[in-house]
């Protein structure tokens, strides 16, 4: 049944274009919202199991042999990807169905992807094989990257999603490494395997590569530093997209990617420092750089990539929790359950920020804050959503935002407190970056809802008169701005249900102990430091944003050419140019250039395997005697090759190779091989026929002929080669290892070829095949000599 | 006297390979053949020089030569000059058709670069 959940949306994606030409009129979003609606009442029936820590496991069978299944495994964690995935992807569909015009937009396309996309996000965080895991992983970037290029006469449109595409991508290749490495290291693919026998392999030094790679993956596709540039170049997605991909789901999947890995990487402190410290600073950059947007969509783009980074941060110092078990009160687990609360919290009032941005949007057809201003009388509904969402965010009570921002700074003070890793001496910088980033996102929070909705009224400069959102658009984000008070106000209805099953699942080794995780979030926990930092963190942020005209000179200040996007743009320039600058170089066009490089490979090889396996010691022990007529013929042959080099006419140097050819046939004699001498005497005489045939019809070059311009680099180079061949035949003329099979042709030619002249019985007997494809080269020789010159090219010079 | 052919044949070779490197077609057919030459009489010399009679059965004789590289050496002989004859026959059209033997010439056209 899982696995039928899991492939339900896919499933449905195949009826879509059909649906969508048989009832033109009827919004198609009406018949996909029934997928994700059916999957969040499937999905809730397993609440009641998770809670008592049960988990369900069904397999099917794929690539058995490999140790490749279609294991599905829902446990706590799963279980609330799942429900996130379906409860916004309903709302998201919903919303999309009032968002999407049905008569301008090809929705079939959208819908199409979006299942696509419903399906790679159930199949990863429900899947326990990790190479299906991958396939999924790799599926929402393709998925992203269509809904991302949705307006794909837009240039925009492609640049984020061509950019997009890139860094998920090389993250998701990343993973495909260290899945390799862990499952080699582990045996298996499975990750609860993995987990299981982790104690065997995890002094190996490859399992930090194996970590490092996973990271690198999250990194990648939550967004964070300094992988995060891609997420605010896909905010030219249509809204539902940015609302459902890129706040609520797929860049969750990192961070899912995170928790998932986390029982079987988290004792290793390398882990703790790269997942706590990159969050860190993620938080800390995305706020900061959120501030200076002035488009609507770009802020919140920011702003969630410093709230993933928040959450990540978390994950990581939850970490911790593994190293002490001795801790009392369970103090670190709080990191853990606070990250899985805020990660339900940012889902709900980042959708609904996104939905809000949206109806703006929609209904003032601009996005630009120096545009908008004083909306909230004529949106109140709007105004009313903008308002919880962004001060959740902020972190203010009594909504939902402000309980897991405690529960961050909690986790963050202990931090120092610790002892760990060396934390005693820069542990301070975690609270320190905290409480920036946390100063900077509520003055961002204050500057969405100010600068939209508040201020002086500047309705002339918007392209539409802007009025109320009609109720079906504003149905999904008026719910989750609902949750977003309701989870405030009763936080303790989400604790036991589905926080507590993703903590255990986060943290197994804790429970294997026997610490227990307790899961109760306070509204009020009384007056301590982090009410301190709240206290700080609301009075300096409303004194900056209250001072934000002043400094906001100060973001210009930073120069361009420092910012990660140019680094990129200039990457992807500098990769172009190296690889076309290579080519040019290397690709000449020119014939020599390619035979010099092939013999001088052909050399260094030869001469550096010669050398480095010693075969240098020649044997002249078994070799022939010499006579006065072979000294002359090859002082004859000899001479005519190399007068042929310096020759200045093209007719001595045929001639000249004429006189080699004939040598060679007297050597042939010499030898005592009487067939060859024939052969080759016919041959060379016929070819040296040729040779005068070709020159004589290449009239004009023979007059203006020159001597060969001497070439010191190719000298060097046939130099080489020769002596390549030399030294090649001399090394194997003294190590010969075993007797020729000479004997048995010399015993056999007469009594089983009925034979006298052994080569000639060779040739047409023993080797026959040898002779006959022989004979099948000479014939395509003289096919395609009389091919050439019986058929022209169309318009080229005919006879 | 295998010494002074493994010489021989790397001086064929360096000439072939020097010619090949030239910019005129005439001039690296010409280069291949010294290069086929070269290997012909290679893998005779490697087969053993003159270890006895030639092979052609005789009465009394019971030393040969090794007929076995002599064999392959003819085949590679007549492929040697079939590859030539069409080259050759290349050569010419190509100079026909482009008016050139300069390889260096031979560059592709502006529409096929």
């Amino acid at each position: 049944m899982l696995h039928l959940a899991i492939l339900l949306p896919l499933l449905a994606s195949l009826f879509i274009p059909f649906l969508y030409k048989q009832f033109r009129s009827v919004h198609t979003g009406w018949f996909v919202l029934l997928v994700p609606l059916t999957l969040v009442i499937y999905f809730s029936q397993y609440i009641s199991q998770t809670m008592a820590g049960e988990t369900v496991t069904q397999s099917m069978q794929w690539i058995p042999s490999l140790g490749i299944n279609f294991v599905a495994y829902l446990d706590g964690l799963g279980l609330l990807f799942a429900l996130l995935i379906t409860g916004i992807g309903t709302l998201v569909v919903l919303y999309s169905i009032y968002y999407l015009d049905a008569k301008k937009e090809a929705l079939h396309n959208f819908y199409v992807y979006l299942l696509l996309f419903m399906t790679a996000m159930l199949g990863i965080v429900l899947s326990d094989n990790m190479i299906v895991l991958y396939m999924f992983w790799e599926m929402t970037s393709i998925s992203s990257f269509l809904l991302i290029g949705y307006w794909y006469e837009r240039e925009r449109s492609r640049y984020g999603a061509q950019k997009s595409m890139l860094i998920t991508v090389f993250g998701g290749l990343s993973m495909l490494g260290g899945i390799s490495i862990l499952s080699l290291l582990s045996g298996s693919f499975s990750i609860r395997e993995s987990f299981s026998t982790l104690s065997t392999y995890s002094d190996d030094p490859l399992f930090l590569v194996a970590l490092v790679l996973f990271l690198l993956a999250a990194f990648t596709k939550s967004a964070q530093f300094p992988f995060h540039i891609w997420l605010p170049d896909a905010m030219e997605a249509p809204t539902p997209v940015s609302a459902y991909l890129h706040s609520a789901t797929m860049v969750k999947a990192g961070l899912y990617l995170v928790a998932r890995m986390s029982p079987i990487f988290a004792e290793t402190p390398l882990w703790f420092y790269l997942v706590s410290g990159v969050g860190m600073f993620t938080l800390f950059w995305g706020s900061l750089n959120a501030v200076k947007q002035v488009d609507l969509k770009a802020i919140l783009a920011y702003s969630t990539i410093s709230q993933l980074g928040l959450i990540m941060s978390l994950l990581g110092l939850g970490a911790a929790a593994l190293q002490v078990e001795a801790l009392p009160d369970s103090l670190y687990t709080i990191a853990t359950v606070a990250a899985v609360f805020h990660l339900i919290n940012h889902a709900t009032f980042k959708g609904s920020l996104f939905m809000m941005a949206g109806i703006v949007d929609h209904e003032t057809g601009t996005r630009d804050l120096r545009k908008l201003g004083g909306l909230s009388q004529l949106m109140p509904v709007t105004f009313t959503i903008a308002m919880i969402g962004t001060l959740s965010m902020a972190g203010v009570p009594p909504f939902n935002g402000f309980l897991s921002k405690e529960m961050f700074l909690t986790g963050v003070n202990q931090v120092s407190e610790s002892g760990l890793f060396h934390l005693e001496t820069f542990g301070f910088l975690f609270p320190l970056f905290a409480v920036v980033g946390s100063i900077f996102t509520f003055v961002y929070s204050l500057l969405i809802v100010y600068r939209t909705f508040l201020g002086p009224k500047q309705h002339d400069k918007l392209p539409k008169k802007p009025h109320e959102a009609p109720l079906g658009m504003l149905v999904s984000p008026i719910f989750l701005a609902s949750l977003v008070i309701l989870i405030g106000l009763f936080p303790n209805l989400l604790s036991n249900t589905l926080i507590r099953p993703a903590v255990e699942a986060i943290l197994p080794q804790v429970l294997a102990a026997g610490g227990e995780i307790d899961v109760h979030i306070k509204l009020w926990h009384g007056f301590n430091t982090e009410l301190l930092f709240t206290f700080i963190i609301i009075t300096v942020g409303f004194l900056l944003f209250k001072t934000f005209p002043k400094w906001q000179s100060l973001y210009h200040r930073m120069p361009k050419s420092f910012s990660l996007n140019h680094q990129y743009d200039g990457l992807l320039r500098r990769g172009e140019n190296v690889s076309t600058g290579i080519h040019d170089a290397v690709m000449t066009g020119y014939m020599r250039s390619y035979l010099v490089y092939i013999f001088g490979f052909i050399v260094l090889l030869v001469l550096s395997s010669l050398f480095f396996f010693d075969a240098f010691a020649f044997d002249v022990d078994p070799l022939s005697s010499i006579s006065t007529y072979e000294i002359i013929l090859v002082l004859v042959l000899v001479s005519s090759a190399l007068s042929i080099t310096f020759a200045r006419s093209r007719l001595t140097s045929i001639i000249l190779l004429g006189v080699a050819g004939y040598t060679v046939a007297l050597f042939f004699v010499l030898f005592r091989a009487p067939d060859l001498a024939l052969t080759q005497l016919v041959i060379e005489t016929v070819s040296v026929a040729l040779f005068l045939l070709v020159f004589y019809h290449m009239p004009e070059i023979s007059r203006k002929e020159e001597r060969i311009k001497f070439k010191l680099g190719n000298a060097a180079i046939s130099i080489l080669v020769g002596l390549s061949v030399t030294l090649v035949a001399l090394a194997s003329l003294s190590q010969r290892s075993f007797a020729s099979i000479a004997k048995y042709y010399i015993d056999n030619v007469a009594d089983l070829a009925a034979g006298g002249n052994m080569v000639n019985v060779i040739l047409v007997d023993f080797r026959g095949f040898d002779t006959l494809f022989e004979i099948s080269v000479l014939a395509i020789a003289g096919l395609g000599i009389y091919a050439m010159i019986h058929f022209r090219k169309t318009g080229g010079i005919d006879k | 006297m295998e010494i002074i052919m493994a010489i021989a044949a790397g001086i064929l070779t360096m000439c072939a390979v020097y010619l090949i490197l030239s910019k005129s077609i005439l001039r690296i057919i010409i280069g291949t053949g010294l290069l086929s030459h070269a290997a012909h009489l290679i893998v005779i010399t490697m087969g053993g020089l003159k270890t006895g009679a030639a092979p052609v059965l005789e009465e009394g004789v019971t030393k040969y030569t090794d007929p076995l590289p002599q064999a392959l050496v003819l085949t590679a002989i007549v492929i040697s000059f079939g590859v030539t004859a069409f080259f050759l026959v290349l050569a010419y059209r190509a100079y026909q058709e482009l008016g050139t033997d300069n390889i260096e010439e031979m560059k592709g056209t502006d529409t096929n670069d």
